[in-house]
């Protein structure tokens, strides 16, 4: 077994948890599974590099690459851009679509369904816009330095595994810790007496599709600074994201997280012997033993 | 001084049936009053639609001389209106002194932790471990979690639907004595009881609702012997079956 | 005359799609479940029937040259099975539970269609199917006919036998069950072993689908089942009208329409070059369209008699 998957599965773990948070938590809040959320990742992705591309037109510095990164300052600068549009992409189809199914009082089954019809439209608008080929956020290339015990890893690879970190830390202290944390977690657990509370929870939604679609966006970029950018990146990382959503336990931010760690690490090792060309079928395998013997998830505080 | 008037008030989940047909009834400052009925009679309905947690289809509802017909629950808090619901009252997730926490929001910063003690020390059982889930607490003490909740924002008026529900008939005693203390303090009281008996012994006034309509409204002592009240839902019934 | 041939051969692959429409009608109109792998379901009944029923091929396990019949009935059990084994798996949990293991045996099966390359052909797919009335193929006009007439017969006969058990007790209880599982269960039917039945049904009959529309076409490739099919049939369902069969089957054959259209029109205006980009904007239109249909009009063209489904109104609720 090569060491080198320890790496590889960490790496795209850090992406699949990132993304995974949103989901879980539109999931405990919004109570429903959004098919959508994938495509916020490739939206995320591709926002950002017109943002990038807009800065780079403006100061062609910014995309020079800032030692030891494959990539300028006008990256971390597009992020802040790209997560701004995906935030507003997703306030705005909770505003036309969601939020008037849920004021409707639809059932929770008409909502996926309308995000599962949405996600369709959004993956091949982006793929009208941009087309299907490939596209990249840098096309320097980066050598992988030696780790020790056999592993090796670019610097981009170890950012974006410390940024994954330092984001999930800060949520889940903001999370536990806060007073928005709290509403949020006082609506999931039953919206209606929050509004008794005096919780405005038109507010919490509003606070949840902006850490989710924020969060999303970066899981995306990181995807795409890694890989490549696709239209399809999102559709391709889904059913990842809910396994992880599903094992770390609907509506925990660390259970995501962990998910998205154990989820990209079985395929990195899963992957060295069935061969890559199962690598999307790893993760139906680990959700379905996970409904299987513990349908709550690792961190789920009650039977779902 | 009014705290609270209903205004030909009709509600309800579907607006091709409502089940609050038309109510209208003013409450005092101060006053203590009960709302009685057979099941069914839309008493539930009735005070959740003044709590903004059911659609009002006609009618108004007034605090303290304002509109509020069909504002959002919160911003009914806001406003000084409490209300307890009957079942799924407290956040059984989230610790005792997040509970109160959440309500303390809406104060200004500098009064929250008062309130808040405020509050512990009038209910000693929830005082002894704040930190603890909520979903820890016995019965009697979610319904006193649920009262310290909504009593932390020092409402105008505090509706409680049957506080009575599910408990021994002693721990009824204890809450009914804790709702005493609360309408001893100057707090408007409007609560739905199945419990005739022990809502008789705390309120001065009581409205009977029939089929989603006021078909009483008198001083409570009235209802002692039990025969009006007894008319009053036998009455509903004949008509229903004449019907 | 070569329209009148375009016409079948249109009408045929819409049937095949009412076939579908129809399965998913017993899972989602009648039973109110959410499958997201319809796809996957109509693959796995193409390949059952293809395997068993193609002639011998030196590079692939199967070909047993079997009568086409023997293919359908294998693909109708092939899909009631694997219904079978999801619905044991979600059908107790949270409603979407159902919608991603759905999603994800989807994803699986495709993944086999393309990686089992001495069962599948991989991405080559599996050619020389035998068609039925393979003899008349010399006369396009009248093989496409006899086709039409089969195809137009199968939904006819799935279209029969679901009237029918809509009005069994069995329809009753399952309507009854997503009415209101709690009345229902108190009355003794026990709704997980109905929707178990009702997520069996819909996918044996998606399965048997997948046949039909292979042997028509003749060959079949891991392409023909992606997503896309399973976003196509629910807009048709939905369009139609869920819960209706004759509904299930009008959606079918309208969206199969403005697809069919909506590609002649983008090979008209784009350039050669364009066009696979243009055709992204046929599943953006559809995507759209299922949502507005969603918002404003739940029911679809012609919606379920009776009674009205829970899942489009308001939920009641106590008083």
């Amino acid at each position: 077994m090569n060491p080198q998957a320890i790496i590889d599965g960490l790496v795209s773990g850090s992406t699949i948890g990132l993304g995974a948070i949103g989901l879980t938590l539109t999931y405990s809040i919004l109570r429903f599974a959004n098919f959508t959320h994938g495509d916020f990742l490739a939206w995320g992705a591709y926002l950002t590099l017109t943002v990038a591309g807009v800065l780079g037109g403006l100061a062609a510095g910014l995309g020079a690459p800032v030692y030891p990164f494959s990539f300028g300052w006008g990256l971390p600068l597009a992020i802040l851009g790209g997560v701004v549009l995906t935030v507003a992409l997703a306030l705005g189809l909770d505003r036309i679509l969601f939020g008037r199914l849920r004021a409707r009082g639809a059932d929770t089954i008409i909502i996926v369904m309308a995000s599962f019809g949405a996600s369709m439209a959004l993956r091949s608008l982006l793929e009208f816009i941009f087309t299907a080929k490939p596209a990249y956020f840098t096309k320097a290339l980066q050598i992988a330095k030696p780790l020790g015990l056999g592993m090796r890893a670019t610097p981009d690879q170890l950012l974006v595994i410390g940024l994954t970190l330092v984001l999930v830390l800060a949520l889940h202290l903001v999370v536990t810790h806060s007073a928005t944390g709290r509403a949020m977690r006082a609506v999931s657990e039953n919206p209606g007496l929050a509004g008794v509370y005096g919780i405005d929870v038109g507010k919490v939604v509003r606070v949840t599709w902006i850490i989710g679609a924020g969060m999303a966006c970066i899981a995306g970029v990181m995807a795409g600074l890694l890989v490549q950018i696709r239209p399809y990146m999102g559709f391709d990382l889904l059913l990842p994201l809910f396994a992880a959503a599903i094992l770390g336990g609907i509506g925990s931010i660390p259970g995501a997280m962990l998910g998205g760690l154990i989820i990209g690490l079985v395929e990195a090792f899963a992957v060295q012997i069935v061969g890559a060309e199962w690598r999307a079928a790893i993760s139906f395998v680990i959700l379905v033993l996970v409904l299987m013997l513990r349908p709550q998830g690792i961190f789920g505080q009650r039977g779902a | 001084m009014t705290a609270l008037v209903l205004d030909d008030l009709r509600a309800g989940y579907d607006r091709d049936l409502p089940i609050v047909k038309g109510v209208s009834f003013t409450v005092t400052k101060g006053e203590a009053v009960c709302i009685l009925g057979p099941n069914g009679a839309g008493k539930s309905t009735m005070i959740k639609a003044v709590a903004g947690l059911v659609p009002c289809f006609g009618g108004r509802v007034q605090l303290d001389g304002r509109e509020i017909t069909g504002l959002p629950s919160h911003e009914l808090v806001r406003k000084g209106m409490g209300f307890v619901p009957q079942t799924e009252n407290i956040f059984t997730r989230l610790s005792i002194l997040e509970n109160l926490q959440i309500a303390a929001q809406l104060l200004p910063r500098q009064d929250r932790a008062r309130r808040i003690e405020a509050m512990l020390a009038m209910f000693p059982d929830l005082s002894s471990r704040p930190r603890e889930l909520a979903g820890a607490l016995s019965g009697g003490q979610r319904q006193m979690l649920a009262a310290a909740r909504a009593l932390l924002n020092e409402p105008q008026v505090l509706m409680l639907d049957e506080p009575s529900a599910g408990l021994s008939p002693k721990l009824v005693g204890q809450v009914f004595d804790t709702l005493r203390r609360i309408s001893d303090t100057g707090v408007t009281l409007l609560l739905v009881e199945q419990n005739v008996r022990a809502a008789l012994g705390l309120t001065d006034r009581a409205l009977v609702l029939v089929d989603g309509q006021l078909a009483h409204d008198g001083p409570t002592v009235d209802l002692h012997d039990g025969k009006l009240l007894g008319e009053l839902f036998l009455g509903h019934r004949a008509a229903e079956t004449r019907a | 005359m070569e329209l009148v041939a375009y016409a079948a051969f249109f009408l045929t692959m819409a049937m095949t799609y009412a076939i579908i429409s129809l399965g998913l009608n017993v899972q989602w109109g009648q039973t109110g479940l959410f499958n997201v792998g319809i796809a996957g379901f109509v693959g796995l009944g193409a390949y059952v029937s293809a395997a068993l029923t193609t002639p011998d091929a030196a590079e692939r396990i199967g070909g047993f040259g079997l009568p086409i019949a023997v293919g359908w009935l294998a693909a109708v059990v092939a899909g009631g099975v694997l219904a079978l084994g999801v619905g044991l798996l979600t059908l107790r949990m949270r409603s979407d539970y159902l919608a991603i293991t759905t999603f994800g045996i989807a994803v699986a099966l495709q993944l086999v269609f393309q990686n089992v390359e001495s069962l599948t052909g991989g991405a080559f797919g599996m050619a020389f199917i035998p068609r039925p009335f393979a003899g008349l193929q010399g006369q396009a006009f009248a093989f496409n006919m006899v086709n039409l007439a089969l195809t137009a017969a199968v939904v006819g006969a799935v279209y029969l036998l679901l009237e029918h058990l809509l009005r069994s007790p069995w329809g009753r209880a399952l309507r009854a069950v997503r009415e209101d599982e709690i009345a229902a269960q108190a009355l003794g039917k026990n709704p997980v072993l109905l929707r178990l039945q009702a997520f069996a049904l819909g996918g044996a009959i998606m399965a048997l689908a997948g046949a039909v529309q292979a042997h028509f076409i003749g060959f079949i490739a891991p392409g023909n089942y992606l997503p896309m099919m399973t976003f196509q049939v629910w807009a048709m369902l939905i369009v139609g009208g869920s819960g209706n069969n004759r509904g299930a089957i009008l959606g079918a054959v309208l969206v199969w329409a403005i697809w069919a259209l909506s590609g002649a029109l983008i090979s008209e205006i784009f350039p050669a070059g364009q066009q696979a980009r243009a055709a992204s904007l046929q599943i953006v239109v559809i995507g759209v369209m299922l949502c507005v249909i969603l918002l404003w009009r739940p029911q679809g063209i012609l919606p379920e008699v009776r009674s009205v489904s829970r899942h489009l109104g308001r939920r009641t609720k106590d008083t």
